[in-house]
């Protein structure tokens, strides 16, 4: 780590240099790409939370991927696959039992134990929204011995392993138990995993950089890797993540041979790229993102279901979609409140939200429900840049409609301090603000959080909603995958009518890399397990 | 001298507590939640609630800022909100590369525009000066990221003599960093320049109308010498305090600069820290940014003297 004292030493070093005139140009060797054990990646944003339980981040999610392990994993069908531990299921369904595979090793030395699965996976309980759910009826879990773990819950919950498998939001990513036992509420201070890369402490500078190094002791499993379950095979010494804040500059840097690797590309930059035949540019993950309005339902216009029916008719997919993306090939107009291409995705009710705007209907909604012009506070960030069109889009289609939109511009840290907010719109309350989801965040009713229908527990925008909560029970006492879906169209019909939240449709976002990188499975999270890179 | 010296430092004192008093208010009220970003976006209020608790953000404002007075007396920056990491390493790791930015583009900037300066006021009307005064007014004109794009997409991509961005310590070799840092600080350098070389032409042709410099000609002493030991000297204070004050902007941070080369530098440091209302981060930055101010202009105080005899403390 660099100090002040050896900061301005250097800057006298320099000074010296620069008035003695051995300042030199850099050889052409400092251009070249560093060599093919190391691969170099930009990240959608700077790592800044080590802490992959308790927050949401997805940097701190890919960080957690890259350092830990996790006991069973979901693949690219969406089933649950055992990765650390292989289970048992009793035959009344109550009693869960895993087994730790052989060699699984802390990045320290010392062994995973029973134990250490045991504080990982209660303190992810108090964190993620399905984790509660399943220790909402736990009645013990305990590790009887080193290699074992026994989960006995008092009531069947059929998708526990969905739940405990499922690739965000957050992962029950396994550590020693002496970091697990931390408050749930805390952020830990140790970063020793189980997974295929190392943290490097040394090199981490927050926001900045962070490297990875294969962890040698790793074992893989056998079996191909399939999104984030199979083998994880590393095949370079060292993963160096950096943060370029400047998206022309992320793109030259690939172009010249700076970085082997872009997370997102701005759509509008891509022609760049496309003309370089040493870069590759593609869609890794197909299932991408999706946009969402969501209507604050404690207070009036938005607390009466006409009116965020109106809102709902009024609002158009395609021309939000096209404004956000512009090329066509990078969205899709999609009703479904599950996603329009996971197991649970079905359109059921959409067509007021996929067949383009109505605004006669949203009139005539509006004149039954007998709206008296109370403006909506529309929140618009204007420092993100994958949020700042849906709310001007909203606005001008909503006032089409006859409603009265007051648009308030702000960060995106205002925002989310606002929304928080349940006060009326005098005293710092507000309507309705736009957010976008991965889709594997919003796939099934027990992750996605805007289908909690509890009140003031639920996520912003409180609705109180007795039968999506009925619906949600039904699904976790559902015992096979026909009657999963059954429930999840009644969901998603139950929600385009109540308009629990307005769903705007499906984007994809571009990656790129240098052709010498080969080998990247398909996948949401970015995974560098897998990856090979040849010599350019 | 040494007295003038103590005066001023002792003086920074209560400048220095007046800044933590109002950066510690004006943060407090600024709208935001440190734990919403911490947590991510589908935390719900309970648990957003408990963080703040743990944090000490739920705490009475007085008792977090005696708490804050506290860690500083120790000399203690404390700890980033977010990263869990210490302030004061965050802020050393920054620092580096933002002097060494800084001193270079001074350099460059010095190097270049008193010359310039200096022979625009010589040549005043002429073709030269007309060249001189353009460039400046261009070198202000121009945003700075364009001008960092333009040298990229030359020197970078076309040429491909240095790298497109990023930023190696001198300690890893001096080509490294220089490859990587000669850019930007040749487009910090243009506005420095323009700003330098117009104060030095100014003050220089005042100083070009006294009676002395006719007395040198008059006695025959060379022009060179007439224009860089004579004028130059009388007409160094204006150029010194400009040079200082640009010396201190670029240590509190060039942010277009820093993103556009991705050099990890304190004005990005800065920015992240408001975006993700990191009070601590903000906090050492603007006491940081404020401490550097006093201390430059202290600098350029003191060396009036060295150019000017007349001045003295």
């Amino acid at each position: 780590m660099l100090t002040m004292r050896s900061a301005l030493k250097d800057a006298r070093g320099l000074a010296a240099a620069l008035l003695t005139g051995t300042a030199l140009l850099a050889p052409g060797s400092l251009l070249a790409q560093e060599d093919e054990t190391t691969i170099t990646a930009v990240m959608h944003s700077g790592l800044r939370v080590l802490d992959p339980v308790i927050t949401t981040a997805h940097i701190t999610r890919n960080h957690g991927y890259m350092i830990y392990d996790v006991l069973t994993a979901v693949d690219a069908d969406f089933k649950p696959q055992p990765q650390m531990a292989d289970w048992e299921i009793s035959e009344d369904n109550r009693t869960y039992t895993f087994t730790l595979r052989e060699g699984l090793k802390f990045h320290d030395g010392a062994p995973v134990t029973g134990a250490d699965v045991v504080a990982s996976l209660k303190r992810w309980g108090k964190r993620d929204s399905g984790g509660q759910l399943i220790f909402d009826v736990t009645a013990s879990l305990q590790s009887p011995d080193d290699k074992t773990v026994v989960w006995t819950l008092t009531e069947p919950f059929a998708p526990l392993l969905d739940v405990i498998s499922k690739q965000s939001a957050v992962p029950p990513f396994i550590m020693p138990a002496r970091v697990a036992e931390t408050s749930a509420d805390e952020t830990i201070t140790e970063y020793v995993g189980s997974g295929p890369f190392v943290f490097n402490e040394e090199e981490y500078e927050p926001g900045v950089n962070v490297t990875y190094e294969k962890f040698d002791d790793y074992v893989p499993r056998d079996e191909p890797a399939s999104w984030m379950a199979g083998g994880k095979v590393v095949n370079v010494d060292r993963v160096v993540w950096t943060t370029m804040p400047d998206a022309l500059t992320a793109i030259n840097a690939l172009s010249a041979g700076e970085i082997d690797y872009l997370e997102q590309v701005q759509i509008d930059l891509l022609p760049i790229l496309e003309s370089n035949p040493d870069v590759t540019v593609e869609t890794r993950d197909e299932l991408g993102y999706v946009t969402i309005g969501r209507p604050n339902h404690l207070l009036p216009p938005f607390d009466n279901k006409l009116i965020r029916q109106a809102a709902m008719a009024a609002l158009d997919q395609e021309s939000m979609l096209a404004t956000m993306q512009g090329d066509p090939a990078y969205y899709n107009v999609c009703g479904a409140i599950f996603g329009c291409a996971t197991p649970l995705g079905n359109e059921a009710g959409s067509e007021i939200l996929t067949g383009g705007a109505n605004i006669e209907k949203a009139k005539a909604l509006l004149e039954e429900a007998g709206y008296d012009g109370t403006p909506i506070v529309l929140m618009a960030p204007t420092d993100v840049t994958s949020l700042i069109n849906q709310p001007v889009v909203a606005a001008q289609a909503l006032r089409e409609a006859g409603f009265e939109v007051d648009m308030q511009s702000m960060d995106w840290q205002s925002l989310v301090q606002r929304r928080a907010q349940q006060n009326p719109v005098a005293e710092g309350g507000w309507n309705m603000f736009f957010t976008n989801w991965m889709v594997p965040e919003i796939s099934d009713p027990l992750i996605n959080v805007m289908v909690n229908g509890r009140g003031d527990d639920a996520w912003f925008g409180w609705p109180t909603d007795p039968r999506v909560e009925e619906l949600r029970a039904a699904f976790v006492a559902a015992k096979d995958d026909a009657s999963r879906n059954e429930i999840a169209v009644q969901i998603q019909e139950h929600v385009m009518d109540n308009v629990n939240y307005i769903m705007m449709g499906e984007y994809l976002i571009p990656q790129a890399r240098r052709t010498a990188i080969r080998n990247m499975i398909p996948s949401p999270v970015p995974v560098f397990w897998n990856i090979t890179k040849a010599a350019e | 001298m040494f007295v003038y010296i103590l005066k001023r430092v002792l003086a920074t004192i209560p400048v220095m507590l007046i800044v933590a008093i109002f950066v510690f208010l004006l943060l407090r009220l600024t709208p935001g939640d440190p734990a919403a970003i911490l947590a991510g976006d589908a935390a719900t209020p309970a648990q957003l609630d408990r963080i703040r608790e743990r944090l000490g953000l739920n705490d009475p404002l007085l008792t977090q800022f005696f708490t804050w007075m506290g860690q500083l007396a120790r000399g203690d920056l404390g700890v980033s909100l977010l990263s869990n990491t210490s302030v004061a390493g965050m802020v050393a790791d920054r620092l580096g590369p933002t002097i060494n930015i800084a001193l270079m583009t001074i350099v460059i900037s010095v190097a270049l525009a008193v010359p310039m300066g200096v022979i625009a006021a010589w040549r005043h009307r002429t073709w030269v000066d007309f060249l001189v005064m353009s460039f400046s007014v261009l070198g202000f004109s121009v945003p700075v990221f364009v001008i960092g794009y333009i040298l990229i997409q030359i020197f970078a991509i076309e040429l491909r003599w240095v790298p497109v961005q990023g930023y190696k310590d001198p300690s890893e070799g001096f080509g490294a960093f220089f490859s990587r840092a000669i850019l930007p600080s040749l487009t910090l350098a243009t506005i420095y320049i323009a700003l330098i070389a117009r104060m030095t032409r100014a003050s220089m042709l005042e100083v070009l109308g006294e009676d002395y410099i006719r007395t040198a000609r008059a006695k025959g002493v060379r022009e060179n010498v007439v224009l860089f030991r004579h004028a130059l000297r009388n007409a160094a204070v204006p150029i010194l305090t400009i040079i200082g004050t640009g010396f201190a902007l670029l240590i509190s941070g060039v942010v277009v600069t820093e993103s556009v080369f991705n050099i990890p530098g304190i004005g990005r440091l800065t920015v992240d820290a408001i975006l993700a209302r990191d009070y601590p981060v903000i906090q050492a930055m603007i006491l940081l940014t404020a401490g550097i101010y006093v201390f430059v202009n202290l600098l350029v105080d003191v060396s009036y003297s060295l150019f000017d005899p007349r001045i003295r403390y």
